[in-house]
């Protein structure tokens, strides 16, 4: 395996009888577009968290930019480059949509978040609707998140996450939440905006479509370890992977 | 330019409450120097507020500062304000720092229980002290300013305006504070502690910073009571005037500095009038008035001059 | 050696008394999810409720059997459940079910603040002394010293309580479906479960259990106005060392709260008072939960 951005090896982790992740091994290389597909409690969001930091390996090496990151929370592994977004958007509800891209710009900003200067002054404003902007959410910005749609809340997910360097971008069921005809317009938009800034994107995705169109490679999951690791059509087409993850042929 | 505001505000907050030195009489002038010595205690949960937790046991630092302010009078002869304010601040700063670690890893009952039961602790400690007064407490001499050593109408409105001095400077700062990118890192933790750890930043400092912030201006409003008081007891630490302080930051909600004090001041006139002509009553108009802002006010008086709709917890 | 049998027998008295006080927050708060400030109020209620049934027993000539003061002091604690348990809980509890357990606390906290004045304008300011029922049990001599025998029965009386709160819980129909709607309110009521009357009925039995506390104590004190001021702090520090909506946790909690506290008086007297809390903190920092929390389900 020639060394990608992203390097997993050998990863464990059981709980209790349940094992979610076997001899986890992937090498992602740097700009690419990965997927991972799997039933539910296959073990690919329990992978998503590993990498993001959520949850601790029993075993194993998560190698990214020469270090190893598995068991580092979160906080840390945000700082080191590696952003998620959420199966369940998860906002600050009783913040509008340019407040919630401040507190992720606040976060991100070129130096501690500041005890002094105003959240919302005219740079960081800038910033946040540079960002809206570009997730085409900007003029939604003065709303509330309970007023906005699936897709709305979908996007501000993800724009948040884009905050800081984004060098690998995992996002958890994308469109999931999403109105059917929502679903393409917003997979462009994000893997645009995302392939602009030469992120690294993994994404886990139930829709097949999506995945077809999108990803350059598919990692298909079951029973907490990696079946398929190849493009889509070989994925797909796999005769185990029917049998435990699309059911049908592609 | 929004800065320019915060003092605007500040700067006529300031000549709106110095009025009362010569517009209160000398009761009423007592009163509002309690309210607002009260109402910097309660700032200070305002602050834990927009973090999303309710400290029960603020008294802690109320009580400690004003001890801290009493012992450095009788036993160290420090009179002046100034030279108090600061030790007690000082003082409050310290234990601060070593419990706000502890209690920033809880939230919701467990974050009011252990702050309560650590006031119940100074409580329980203080009125076994009889070295240093047990339960009847002890007894604060008048403070001097900087060598000048006013009596009688003087002192009171030395005492007045110092205490207004305090409230609109730290008023001022926490505005500042709650508009700046750490209190907006606040209120999101407020809502989303998943998504701010996510995005980076640490919940625990967070909660840590508020509550630091929290004990000095406990530290600093008990030190103002007892000098206003003449007297200070264990009872500052006890749960019921912690629950008081709690009420007036209900009552205010966290969305606007001024509501506190204005909240603090009519706790203080209620109290008072109710005392004078309804005796058994006062403690009752509080509960009514507590269930009412939670049902039909949530977000608090503030709630009526600010364009965000806030909820008390 | 008689130092550790008196430390024992004070211990358990006082723990008695703080399992009959505390039992009934920690049910209330494992179906309703509410820490119910106003607990205290109940009690206090109990206790002048108590003292004036109790008053008024013999006043009418219960001299003649005065044991029947004890059936008083019972009947005033099924009173104060009758009345405040329907009242609180329909009036104005089941408004905020499911909503933030802090906002509960300080919705409670409103009413306890509201009882305590109501408590003075039926009762007044000044203290009732009702000490008859205290009496009636005589003196137990144990080594060099001399217990009221009334103080045992109260220990009997908090086995009594909690055996009943046990068994019901965990051997009747009613104590399973109780315990359903503890594990999960929702899942409950759509298998068929009337969850409002459990909360209810729940909800009673925690202010009999209070004001049954407050009955019991009436004739040891003075009873003023501010007793429940006291109580409800104590009733915390034991349901929180035994975990919020624990039973059994209650009664161990109880049990080491009322051992410190009389070790503290005998051994180190400045501890007294804030042992307990110290206690409470110490159970806070190294087990949140307590020592035997309600168990709760993996929502996901």
């Amino acid at each position: 395996m020639s060394s990608g951005v992203l390097e997993v090896r050998d990863v464990q982790k059981t709980f209790g009888a349940v094992t979610a992740a076997k001899d986890i091994s992937v090498s992602v290389p740097q700009g690419s577009i990965y997927s991972l597909i799997g039933t539910n409690g296959a073990g690919k969001t329990t992978f998503v968290n590993m990498v993001t930091g959520y949850i601790k390996p029993d075993a194993g090496i998560i190698n990214f930019g020469g270090r190893n990151i598995a068991g580092l929370p979160p906080r840390q592994i945000t700082r080191l480059g590696i952003h998620r977004s959420f199966q369940i958007a998860q906002l600050c509800n009783e913040l509008t949509v340019e407040e919630n891209m401040l507190v992720a710009g606040a976060i991100h900003g070129q130096t501690r978040p500041s005890f002094l200067r105003r959240s919302d002054d005219a740079q960081a404003r800038e910033r946040a609707m540079a960002t809206l902007e570009r997730f085409d959410i900007a003029e939604h910005r003065n709303r509330l998140i309970p007023e906005l749609s699936g897709g709305v809340k979908k996007l501000l997910d993800i724009a948040m996450a884009m905050a800081g360097e984004t060098q690998i971008m995992l996002l958890d069921e994308p469109t999931s939440g999403v109105a059917a005809d929502e679903k393409f317009p917003i997979m462009d938009l994000v893997i645009n905006a995302l392939r602009n800034e030469g992120v690294t994107v993994i994404f886990v995705e139930h829709d097949m479509d999506i995945v077809n169109r999108y990803s350059e490679r598919v990692l298909a999951f079951y029973d907490g370890q990696i079946i398929a690791d190849d493009t889509p059509d070989v994925v797909l087409s796999d005769t185990e992977v029917q049998r435990y993850v699309t059911g049908a042929p592609a | 330019m929004m800065r320019f505001s915060v003092f605007t505000y500040a700067a006529v907050g300031f000549v709106v409450l110095a009025a009362g030195a010569i517009v209160l009489p000398d009761w009423a002038m007592f009163l509002f120097a309690m309210a607002l010595a009260k109402g910097l205690v309660c700032l200070g949960i305002v602050g834990m507020m927009r973090g999303g937790v309710v400290s029960f046991g603020q008294g802690l630092y109320y009580c400690l500062g004003a001890y801290t302010a009493t012992l450095a009078a009788n036993f160290l002869g420090v009179s002046d304000i100034f030279l108090l304010t600061l030790l007690s601040a000082a003082v409050c700063l310290v234990v601060g720092l070593v419990f706000g670690p502890l209690l920033s890893s809880y939230r919701g009952i467990f974050f009011a229980m252990l702050s309560l039961a650590l006031s119940m602790v100074l409580y329980g400690s203080l009125s076994k002290m009889s070295f240093i007064g047990g339960t009847d407490g002890l007894n604060i001499g008048a403070p001097t300013f900087l060598g000048w050593a006013p009596e009688g109408r003087p002192l009171q409105t030395a005492l007045y305006l110092y205490v207004v001095t305090i409230v609109v400077i730290s008023g001022a700062l926490m505005r500042v504070y709650f508009d700046s990118e750490q209190g907006l890192i606040t209120l999101a933790t407020r809502d989303n502690e998943l998504r701010v750890e996510y995005l980076g930043a640490s919940v625990r400092n967070v909660m840590a910073y508020n509550y630091v912030f929290g004990a000095l201006l406990g530290g600093i409003g008990g030190t103002i009571a007892v000098l206003a008081l003449g007297h200070v007891d264990p009872e500052f630490a006890f749960w019921t005037t912690s629950g008081e302080f709690v009420f007036v930051a209900i009552l205010a909600g966290y969305l606007s500095v001024p509501a506190v004090f204005v909240a603090a001041i009519i706790l203080e006139l209620v109290r008072s009038f109710s005392n004078l002509y309804f005796p058994n009553t006062w403690q009752l108009a509080l509960g009514i008035f507590l269930l009412i802002v939670i049902v039909a006010l949530p977000g608090g008086l503030g709630s009526l001059v600010s364009r965000r709709k806030g909820q008390d917890t | 050696m008689d130092l550790v049998a008196t430390i024992l027998v004070d211990g358990l008295i006082y723990a008695g008394w703080l399992f009959i006080v505390s039992v009934g927050l920690t049910l209330v708060f494992g179906v309703l999810n509410i820490l119910n400030i106003a607990h205290g109020s109940l009690y206090a209620i109990g206790a002048y409720a108590s003292a004036s049934l109790v008053g008024a027993y013999f006043a009418a000539g219960g001299d003649a059997f005065p044991y029947g003061s004890y059936i008083a002091m019972i009947l005033a604690a099924v009173l104060v459940a009758v009345v405040l348990g329907p009242l609180l809980e329909r009036g104005l509890l089941r408004y905020f079910y499911g909503r933030n357990e802090v906002l509960n606390v300080l919705v409670t906290y409103a009413v306890f603040l509201i009882l305590e004045d109501v408590m003075k304008l039926i009762w007044g300011v000044n203290p009732y002394f009702v000490y008859e029922p205290y009496t009636l049990l005589g003196t137990v001599e144990m080594g060099s010293l001399f217990y009221v025998g009334y103080d045992f029965a109260v220990i009997a009386a908090a086995i009594i309580v909690g055996l009943a709160v046990w068994l019901t819980l965990n051997r009747t129909q009613i104590g399973k479906v109780v315990l359903a709607v503890i594990h999960d309110a929702e899942i409950s009521q759509t298998m068929g479960v009337n969850v409002k009357r459990i909360y209810l009925g729940a909800f009673m039995a925690g202010a009999f259990l209070a004001a049954l506390g407050g009955a019991l104590t009436a004739p040891m004190i003075s009873v003023t106005p501010g007793l429940g001021v006291n109580v409800i702090i104590v009733a915390f520090a034991v349901v929180i060392i035994g975990g919020l909506g624990s039973v059994p946790g209650a009664a161990i909690g109880a049990l080491m709260v009322g051992i410190s506290r009389a070790a503290s008086v005998h051994l180190l007297p400045e501890a007294e008072l804030f042992i307990i809390y110290f206690v409470m903190a110490i159970v806070l920092v190294f087990r949140p939960e307590g020592l035997f929390a309600k168990t709760q389900a993996r929502k996901i």
